[in-house]
């Protein structure tokens, strides 16, 4: 099923300057004591991203790859480093500012869904709205219209566990987009879905890719991977390459 | 400022679906509110009750009335100093408000003699024992504190030939006379006749203890026909400003001095009691009341609270993720802070509704059951009983509250 595309979507999109820059990152390190012993998950990483890019992150478990998805979601700050998110310094920010962040620039769409099992979807898909501040009838407009686009506009009172696994994850990704936030961040996205579903899930990601927003999908499928336009792998902590897929 | 009304409305949304989730465990987590509420509610309304029906019987008593007797209304130890103190007659009466008309701006107006003695009655077949017979003068009139809702009370010439006429109280009216007006019935007093002239309006009972409405009054020639002539009496004075009870209680003192010839250097030989020692009897009982029940609600709640910390701990771990997740779509601190506070003290709220609801009904049937004892069931008690459910909840979910807020995104999001 391909959703509809959504008209109000793409022209607020348009107006954005493709080219700027979102996130640009220098010299970030990070550093977790796990005992006595200290593992440097990133080391001295550079990493830049602009508008309307469709990025894949990858590499071995163990490689920071974790650990910079983190740094990039803002749920985490660098030891060391500069982390600049649309020119706004990040990397010193306390919890609270990191959460306004989180709540406006970024949205989240992880590989277990992460929905609240006794909401409805259109409750699921408000939650940001809620947090963002916003008054019950917009929200309600807003987190309708997200679901739409994903294609669910007649699921919007279903709980979770009346929908099917591609479901849920289009709920999760209407639920990531609802407030337009500046980037799509991905953790295994297609991790819990059968491979068709899976394809589904990826044929959205072009099509929102279409219409302008910025993609980060980190994974270790090499399948997935390939829909994005530019892969960048990890390994021991360091950007091992940085490749443009044609 | 909107944003805190929305997640604050949030908040309680998931607050009541967490709590219908699980509504055994939450109900569970609650008994020890509820019986805590139930606790304190009943406690103040035990001592609600007691108040006002003390205040009740205290009205029967007369608010300003002093009675000279020779026992004081407490209990004593040296009883050896009471039992010779000589007794009061008619004539102490009649010395008494010699002394009082001679004082001038006197706060007495007036003491009425009146002999008090248990005996049981009769009319027909109906017999009725326990019956409190009071005989006393036509001056009776100015110190009752009862409405006579048939007939009169006696008048001075019945009262100074002793008649065998007798006003009844409404519960020996109604048991001698079932189903019809005891005026101008006759019935038997010891064997002697008497004709009832008067009935008294119903007043209840004093402190549950006995009834002011199993009464008669006669007067007090024709009781002391029958019990002697030298039967000791209590003297009633009524006092003309309540509001001065304390003075009048002192000038009565130094008249009772003066009618009995006591030397300065002598220990009253009577005791003036009133309305206010049974206040003092009563407070002791009051506190003890309050402690046990105070006692009781802060053991109840603080095992409450402790089961509510508990429980809010474990829906925090249960939810590590969820908390995660919420975190990452942008929740702040202070919004999961507040979801669990909210959870917490609601289910404390659920308990303290379920507690009052107890209460209230435990009431009704205690009024229906026994409409003597006095309960009676507050606004105030309502309003307590909220604030500490709501201040058991803050106090029990702060914790764990606070340490949910505190959680890092990245290891909640990676919690199974």
């Amino acid at each position: 099923m391909i959703p509809p595309t959504a008209p109000a979507d793409l022209s607020r999109r348009l107006i954005r300057d493709p080219g700027a820059l979102v996130i640009r990152i220098e010299g970030v390190s990070k550093l977790y004591k796990m005992g006595a012993e200290i593992i440097h998950a990133l080391r001295r990483v550079d990493l830049a991203i602009h508008r309307n890019e469709y990025l894949a992150i990858m590499g071995p478990s163990g490689s920071g790859k974790s650990t910079l998805m983190n740094m990039l979601g803002c749920l985490d700050t660098p030891t060391d480093g500069q982390y600049d998110f649309n020119g706004k310094n990040v990397a010193h920010m306390v919890d609270d500012e990191l959460a306004e962040i989180r709540n406006r620039e970024i949205g989240f769409v992880f590989q277990t869904f992460n929905l609240l099992p006794r909401s409805d979807a259109l409750h699921n898909v408000e939650l940001p709205l809620i947090y963002a501040g916003m008054a019950r009838h917009a929200r309600r407009e807003r987190a309708l219209e997200a679901l739409e686009n994903v294609g669910l506009g007649d699921r919007v009172h279903h709980k979770p566990n009346e929908l099917s696994g591609g479901q849920r994850q289009r709920v999760a990704i209407a639920r990531a987009l609802v407030n337009h936030p500046s980037i799509l961040l991905a953790d295994e996205p297609t991790g819990n879905l059968d491979s068709k579903t899976g394809e589904e899930i990826m044929a959205l990601f072009e099509q929102l890719y279409d219409q302008g927003h910025t993609i980060i999908v980190v994974t270790h499928e090499e399948d997935i991977a390939r829909h994005a336009r530019r892969i960048v792998r990890l390994r021991d902590g360091l950007i091992e390459s940085d490749t443009r897929v044609v | 400022m909107t944003r805190s009304l929305y997640e604050f409305t949030e908040a309680f949304r998931i607050a009541f679906s967490q709590i219908k989730a699980n509504t055994l465990r939450s109900i569970l987590t609650a008994l020890g509110v509820i019986i805590g509420i139930v606790a304190v509610t009943l406690m103040g309304t035990a001592i609600n009750g007691i108040d006002i029906g003390f205040q009740n019987s205290l009205s029967m008593l007369g608010e300003d009335v002093l009675y000279v007797q020779r026992w004081p209304w407490r209990r004593v130890e040296d009883w050896w100093n009471y039992v010779n103190r000589p007794a009061i007659q008619v004539e102490t009466a009649e010395r008494l408000n010699r002394v009082i008309a001679d004082t001038p701006d006197s706060l007495l107006e007036i003491a009425v003699p009146v002999a008090a003695r248990g005996t049981s009655v009769k009319a027909g077949e109906v017999k009725l024992g326990g019956v409190m017979t009071f005989g006393t003068t036509a001056d009776y009139s100015r110190i009752v504190t009862t409405e006579v809702t048939e007939g009169r009370l006696f008048n001075e010439l019945e009262a100074s030939v002793g008649r065998q006429v007798c006003v009844l109280g409404s519960a020996v009216a109604e048991n001698l006379f079932p189903g019809r007006s005891a005026l101008d019935q006759e019935f038997d007093v010891r064997g002697q006749h008497f004709t009832v002239i008067g009935v008294l309006a119903k007043q209840g009972e004093f402190l549950g203890l006995f009834s002011f409405d199993n009464q008669i009054i006669m007067p007090l020639n024709a009781l002391r026909k029958f019990w002697g002539s030298r039967i000791d009496l209590q003297l009633r004075v009524k006092v003309k400003d309540k509001m001065r009870m304390k003075e009048a209680e002192e000038e009565l003192t130094g008249a009772m001095r003066r009618v009995r010839g006591q030397l300065p250097a002598e220990r009253d030989n009577f005791s003036i009691n009133q309305q206010q020692a049974f206040k003092d009897q009563l407070d002791p009982i009051k506190t003890g009341i309050a402690v046990a029940g105070l006692f009781i609600t802060g053991l109840s709640l603080f095992v409450g609270a402790i089961g509510i910390m508990n429980i809010t701990f474990v829906s925090v771990k249960e939810r590590t993720k969820e908390i995660g997740t919420r975190k990452a779509l942008g929740a702040r601190r202070r919004t999961i802070l507040l979801q669990f506070l909210i959870e917490a003290v609601s289910i404390c709220l659920i308990g303290g509704v379920a507690g009052l609801l107890i209460t209230f009904g435990t009431c009704l049937g205690i009024r229906h059951a026994m409409p003597a004892l006095p309960v009676e069931f507050s606004a105030g008690l309502m309003v307590i009983s909220m604030v500490v459910s709501i201040a058991t909840g803050i106090v029990s979910g702060f914790a764990p509250a606070w340490g949910a807020s505190r959680l890092d995104p990245v290891v909640a999001l990676r919690y199974e």
